[in-house]
């Protein structure tokens, strides 16, 4: 670790692979609840597991994300934080709050918790993903705030690079596009107009950003190679992330009652949108293979190229899969859905914040550059089953969803959505094993912090 | 003198101008498909544009994209003045394309034509406006090596950022080359 004001950074991952564990165990609960029905019910309906997987699934790539850039910004820029004690400060608000709402879902009924939460001056709950209440949005923006003040101050008075630029727009783009969870409008055709906005320009447009910028620094990192080489690359793809990823938001639109170009503009433009998922595969091992260096950090370097291909196939081809609308008219809200958005969510997010997480987490931890092989060894382990695990769900999920498609929607004949559930139970049977195999990867995953803690660090005899 | 086995300009420019181009292949593709069910819709709306203003934005950009060869021939013999002349020609010529093209927008809206009105005019609207942004990003990137030039920044030996800007340059002057004939002329 350069800078002493980077250790802020730890907070923040420590909690955000706690709220991990917690989103996977509601993954589990929501999985067995496909096809048990009534299970845990009432305490826990199938409603609020989904809305409390989903929500921490974000607000822990958020605490990821801000982690990330604790640790990355001072370094890009060559100089301590603006304000260490901003970031711990705004690293409880932001834990309090999401840890307050969270249990608001899980212990009163939704109304109960708008109710409490006053949600009637200014109404903005009841919407997916951002079910949250107004205050805790409100939180929200303050929290993001005060940290791209504190990051942008930071890269103000140090060196400029385009890695910590791109970054930055990312994270802006992050805020901007948040406020329109702000913006309810009555139509309901508008409100899922904007609706998308936060949802699609995030996932799809300004978080692709901070992903790209977060590989780069990190390969720069492990493999020595040119910062301009990396730059450079960097620029390309994040080019075509906005230029496919921005219009591409059409293809949400297609069936909520928008004008019919949409159709043309989604489809075409959102076709496109893996190239600059496969430009960042390339990328990632073409930086490798032209390494000047061999890490000893072997774990990070398996997560960099893990997001790499990952993203590629969770984000462009189950992406590509369903989003020509022609395709899409019949396989919309179906499981492919659900098969994309899991992949797609591990492939990109997940993994781009453990490789950040990976790579920085021993320096954190008082070490020079890697951790203990055998802690190494441990966490390829959990990636391997994880990532498996990811396939395997995804590949359940893809079958129940053509089925269901097929059933309900395509034959001649089609029968009713509870029936065809049914049918495809099998395949929630399967998804439901491959994710308590997941869970086990993620406790090995967490395990890997305790183990071989006295050993020596990895060298890079070791790795090569 | 550099290899002249790779091409001219950054690598990376051209895998961007290669991505950009299968976008713009794939609008092609579909504007073909559809035409091809909707003949006579778009023979009729297509009668409506105005070509001769479009052969002089063809001619515009062509103009401009031998200004931008000038100014890569003036560099590679060391004027970098003249070279800076010629990219503030290539860039007047792309603000002409520009608003030319602008009028025609404005002459569309004013009768009342827009994207909604039908297929031909979605496509015609789409792709053309979708090309209207990409001669702006390459009038920002050509700004862009105007200032380097000025700045000194280029030499006969290494002016890859100029040769950068140029290839970007053409690869936006060629898809309209395309545009034209197919949305303005063919029938």
């Amino acid at each position: 670790m350069t800078y002493q004001s980077q250790s802020v950074a730890k907070p923040y991952f420590i909690v955000a692979i706690a709220l991990f564990v917690g989103q996977i165990l509601f993954g589990t609960i929501l999985g067995l609840q496909y096809v048990i029905g009534d299970f845990l019910f009432p305490e826990i309906p199938f409603n609020v597991a989904r809305m409390v997987h989903t929500n921490l699934l974000i607000v822990w790539l958020l605490f990821g994300f801000m982690g990330a850039a604790y640790y990355l910004i001072p370094e890009e820029s060559e100089t301590e934080l603006f304000s260490p004690f901003l970031a711990i400060l705004m690293f409880w608000i932001f834990a309090v709050a999401g840890v307050l709402t969270i249990l608001g879902y899980l212990l009163v009924p939704y109304a109960t918790l708008a109710e409490l939460t006053m949600d009637d001056l200014f109404p903005t709950m009841g919407r997916e993903f951002l079910e949250q209440p107004t205050i805790t949005k409100i939180g929200i923006v303050i929290v993001a705030l005060s940290f791209l003040f504190n990051i942008g101050m930071t890269m103000l008075k140090g060196r400029k690079t385009a890695v910590s630029l791109v970054l930055m727009i990312g994270l802006t783009g992050l805020a901007v596009f948040f406020l329109f969870a702000f913006y309810v409008p009555e139509n309901l055709v508008k409100d899922k107009f904007y609706w998308w906005f936060v949802v699609h320009l995030w996932v799809e447009g300004v978080w692709e950003l901070i992903m790209g910028a977060i590989l780069a620094f990190v390969l720069i990192k492990t493999t020595g190679v040119d910062r301009e080489v990396i730059e450079k690359w960097l620029y390309v793809i994040i080019a075509m992330s906005l230029i496919t990823g921005l219009i591409g938001t059409g293809h949400h639109f297609y069936w909520i009652g928008t004008p019919e170009y949409w159709q043309w503009w989604g489809s075409i433009f959102s076709a496109m949108e893996p190239i600059p998922f496969f430009m960042m595969t390339i990328f990632a091992f073409n930086m490798v293979n032209r390494r000047r260096r061999n890490h000893p950090n072997q774990a990070a370097v398996l997560w960099a190229l893990g997001t790499a291909v990952m993203a590629f196939l969770g984000a462009g081809v189950w992406g590509f899969l369903h989003t020509l609308a022609p395709v899409n008219y019949f396989t919309h809200g179906t499981q492919i859905t659900a098969a994309h958005g899991h992949m797609a969510f591990y492939g990109a997010y997940v993994m781009i914040v453990l490789t950040m997480i990976s790579y920085s987490m021993p320096m954190l931890n008082g070490r020079k550059e890697a951790n203990s092989n055998k802690s190494q060894i441990v966490e390829m382990w959990s990636f391997w089953i994880m990532t498996v695990s990811m396939v395997f769900i995804t590949l359940f999920l893809t079958g129940a969803g053509i089925l269901q498609t097929y059933m309900q929607r395509y034959t001649d004949t089609p029968i009713s959505f509870m029936e065809v559930q049914d049918k495809v139970a099998i395949f929630y049977w399967l998804r439901e094993g491959a994710g308590i195999f997941f869970l086990i990867g993620l406790i090995v995953y967490v395990a890997s912090f305790f183990i071989g803690g006295d050993e020596p660090e990895a060298t890079v005899k070791d790795a090569a | 003198m550099k290899n002249r086995n790779t091409p001219p300009g950054d690598l990376a420019i051209w895998i961007f101008i290669m991505a950009e181009l299968s976008v713009f292949a794939i609008f092609f593709a579909v504007y073909a498909f559809t035409r091809a069910n909707n003949v006579e819709l778009f023979n009729e709306s297509q009668l409506t544009l105005d070509r001769n203003l479009a052969l002089i934005n063809t001619l515009t950009l062509i103009t401009s994209s031998y200004f931008v060869v000038r100014a890569v021939a003036a560099i590679r013999e060391n004027n970098a003045k003249h070279c800076f002349n010629w990219i503030i020609a290539a860039l007047l010529m792309g603000l002409l394309f520009l608003l030319v093209k602008s009028y025609e927008y404005n002459h569309h809206y004013s009768e009342g034509i827009n994207l909604r009105t039908n297929k031909f005019y979605m496509f015609y609207f789409s792709l053309t406006f979708f090309h209207f942004m990409h001669v702006l990003m390459g009038m920002v990137i050509l700004a862009a090596n105007a200032i380097k030039t000025r700045a000194g920044n280029y030499t006969p030996e290494n002016h890859t950022g100029l040769e950068t800007g140029a290839s970007y340059w053409h690869m936006v002057d060629m898809v309209w080359i395309i545009l034209f004939p197919l949305i303005y002329v063919m029938r």
